[in-house]
């Protein structure tokens, strides 16, 4: 919960509501790709993420 | 209570832990030090017990954390870029985004989780936890330890959040950002994408970048060759220093490389170097042109910066701040009257800006300049010490002879002997440094003067590239006698010509000499610390924040004239700068170092009883 008031705050504050649609396909689809997979380890050389 | 604040790095490279008391830094260390992993981007665990331990605190006393960097804005730069990018990057940002929604975007209840496991168990408080962004932690680790008042902050590194290179100003305890350069134009990635492409690791391998320039023939045809193609196809420098780079040559921004491979091919009419592979005059010229365009974007950032500040001072912070080269070039071109930068200039400082940031920002904490024109840095010696009894208890565990010192002149003036006579010493002192450079409390060290030196001391102790440089420690007051240099440089950050008397004349035709003919020939009367391109990369030594390490070099100089010495860090290729004297001693005997100082203690390595150590312990360090 204290995640979903973060994010939420953080998308008034950045004026970016049109990510939320974006955010809540991302976390259903990705929630299932992770607890299928169960791995998550970052796959780059490079940590620009 | 004084104000304790926690500053972190971390998850990404080169994690972190400062603790704060009040303004003043009680302890700053790199988790790769504990952990022995290079680079490592693991919760700082140890770094922060040890810092904690400096003031005797638990994470709950604390009066607040600071992270480095704010995970959800990089998250909308993530998110952002993929949308831009579409649909290119599916692959990438299919491999991405498990990493996010498992861990980073929920990263204060990771935090949480760590420290729990630091304090065994539940927090009794859970001290408030801050995200201060990204550049504004470099910024503020750059201006509030310096000596300035007031000054102009240049912060230039890979990424943070959006920004890549910020502009700002800070005054008293206020510091305001003025213009920032977003994502993905970039200067620190256009410099690791030609690391990746002459086959360094990026993110570590810069360094190495910046060490083989010198190598490039700038009186060829190649060198203007390239920087003409690189400022006509991959980046457009702007008069102010900002970049706009050619996206449809680079794959950083939604793939899993640096760089198009075969446009760049087509582009420098040269193959990627594989990585350990024969390095060519090509990739020399290549490194020498892709340095001297960062050095111009360096300097007009610097203009820009004077011109919309005022100030007469610069301090700077980020990944290309540790560029000392372009430092040097900064320094000599005038734009300011004094420059400070940060000696952990990457992401693991970016603990102690988050930290400072902290302090002086959200808790609003007045700051004071040390009177006397000194940074707060004192040193950089902010790591762990160790006393006589640990090295005793060294010495029984392995059953190592060593001989005690009660009077360190004396030990000063052997280790001093020890040198003049070619002999390579590694040096264990005091707290360890804080930041990348050794700076003579866990230093290898040998005689500047020595034809064989450099040679030695690349393959025989540190394992590593034979082409790379070593910088000098000379003493604050001598090194005007030695270099073109008249500034401190006591944390390693500014490279200087060597004095134009100390030189020897090159043989004609030096420039177009082969690599080895070029390092091999005697270049100045130091030819271990005098670079192919007669400079070197200067660390000052100060009386007054190194008394030991300043001894010995003042011990080498009554016993040989000659103020200065080798200083290289104390590890191998791939391995962490030691921490403690076990670390010390174990490199010690891997390697074909002559005498090791521990402390009060010298051992000499013939005295040494044979060392034992299961399995190939090379294997165990990945090259970097």
């Amino acid at each position: 919960m204290d995640f979903l008031k973060d994010l939420w705050d953080f998308m008034k504050v950045r004026k970016k509501f049109w990510l939320l649609p974006i955010v809540i396909v991302l976390l259903t689809f990705g929630a299932l790709i992770v607890f299928t997979s169960g791995s998550a380890i970052a796959p780059f050389v490079y940590t620009l993420f | 209570m004084p104000i304790s604040i926690l500053g972190i790095s971390a998850f990404y490279h080169d994690s972190a832990a400062v603790l704060l008391q009040d303004g003043v830094i009680i302890a700053a260390a790199h988790e790769e030090r504990f952990s022995r992993v290079k680079h490592d981007d693991k919760f700082p665990t140890h770094a922060v017990a040890y810092v904690l331990s400096e003031a005797g605190l638990s994470v709950s006393d604390l009066s607040a954390i600071a992270f480095y960097d704010k995970p959800l804005l990089k998250f909308e730069r993530l998110l952002e870029t993929y949308h831009a990018f579409a649909p290119q990057g599916l692959k990438s940002f299919l491999a991405a985004m498990p990493v996010w929604i498992k861990e980073k975007l929920f990263m204060k209840k990771m935090l949480w989780d760590e420290f729990g496991k630091i304090e065994s168990g539940e927090l009794s408080r859970k001290p408030p936890l801050l995200f201060p962004e990204h550049h504004l932690s470099h910024a503020a680790s750059a201006f509030y330890p310096s000596p300035f008042d007031e000054a102009a902050i240049l912060t230039i590194d890979g990424v943070g959040e959006w920004a890549t290179t910020t502009i700002g100003k800070g005054v008293g305890k206020e510091i305001s950002i003025l213009r920032e350069m977003p994502f993905p134009h970039s200067i620190g990635l256009l410099y690791s994408a030609f690391t990746y492409f002459l086959g360094f690791k990026v993110n570590s391998g810069e360094y190495k970048l910046m060490g083989l320039a010198p190598y490039g023939n700038p009186d060829g045809e190649a060198v203007p060759r390239y920087r003409q193609l690189i400022l006509e196809h991959l980046v457009d420098l702007r008069d102010d220093g900002s970049v706009v780079l050619n996206m449809a040559y680079f794959d950083y921004a939604t793939g899993m490389k640096m760089c198009h491979n075969q446009k760049w091919q087509v582009l420098f009419g040269l193959r990627k170097r594989e990585s350990e592979s024969e390095l060519s005059q090509e990739y020399m010229d290549l490194a020498l042109a892709i340095q001297q365009v960062t050095e111009e974007m360096v300097l007009r950032l610097a203009k820009t910066a004077r011109e919309i500040t005022g100030c007469k001072n610069l301090v700077m912070a980020g990944g290309v701040a540790l560029n000392c080269v372009a430092n040097g070039k900064l320094l000599r071109a005038g734009i300011f009257d004094k420059i400070w930068i940060q000696p952990a200039a990457g992401d693991a400082g970016g603990a102690l800006g988050a930290a400072f940031a902290a302090h002086h920002i959200w808790h609003d904490q007045e700051r004071t300049v040390n009177p006397n024109g000194d940074d707060a840095m004192r040193g950089s010696y902010l790591g762990p010490e160790f006393s006589d009894l640990t090295v005793q208890r060294l010495c029984r565990k392995h059953q190592a002879p060593a001989r005690y010192f009660a009077d360190f002149g004396e030990l000063a003036a052997n280790a001093a002997q020890l040198l003049s006579s070619g002999q390579i010493v590694g040096w264990c002192q005091g707290r360890m440094e804080w930041g990348p450079r050794a700076l003579g409390a866990r230093s290898i060290l040998g005689d500047p003067r020595h034809p064989e030196m450099q040679k030695r001391l690349n393959l025989k102790i540190k394992y590593r590239e034979g082409f790379r440089p070593f910088a000098p420690s000379v003493l604050a007051e001598d090194a005007g006698l030695y270099f073109e240099l008249d500034t401190p440089s006591p944390y390693m950050l500014l490279v200087a010509p060597v004095l134009e008397s100390r030189r020897t004349t090159p043989p004609a035709g030096y420039h177009s000499l082969a690599m080895y003919d070029r390092l091999y020939h005697l270049r100045s009367d130091l030819p271990a610390i005098t670079h192919v391109d007669y400079s070197a990369r200067i660390q000052t030594v100060h009386q007054q924040t190194n008394p030991r390490y300043w001894q010995l070099i003042k011990a080498f100089k009554e016993l040989t004239g000659c103020g200065l010495v080798v200083n290289t860090s104390f590890n191998v290729r791939g391995e962490p700068i030691v921490c403690s004297p076990e670390d010390a001693y174990q490199c010690f005997m891997r390697t074909e170092m002559d005498y090791l100082v521990l402390g009060n203690y010298l051992f000499c390595k013939g005295e040494q009883p044979k060392w034992h150590e299961g399995g190939n312990w090379r294997e165990r360090y990945e090259l970097d």
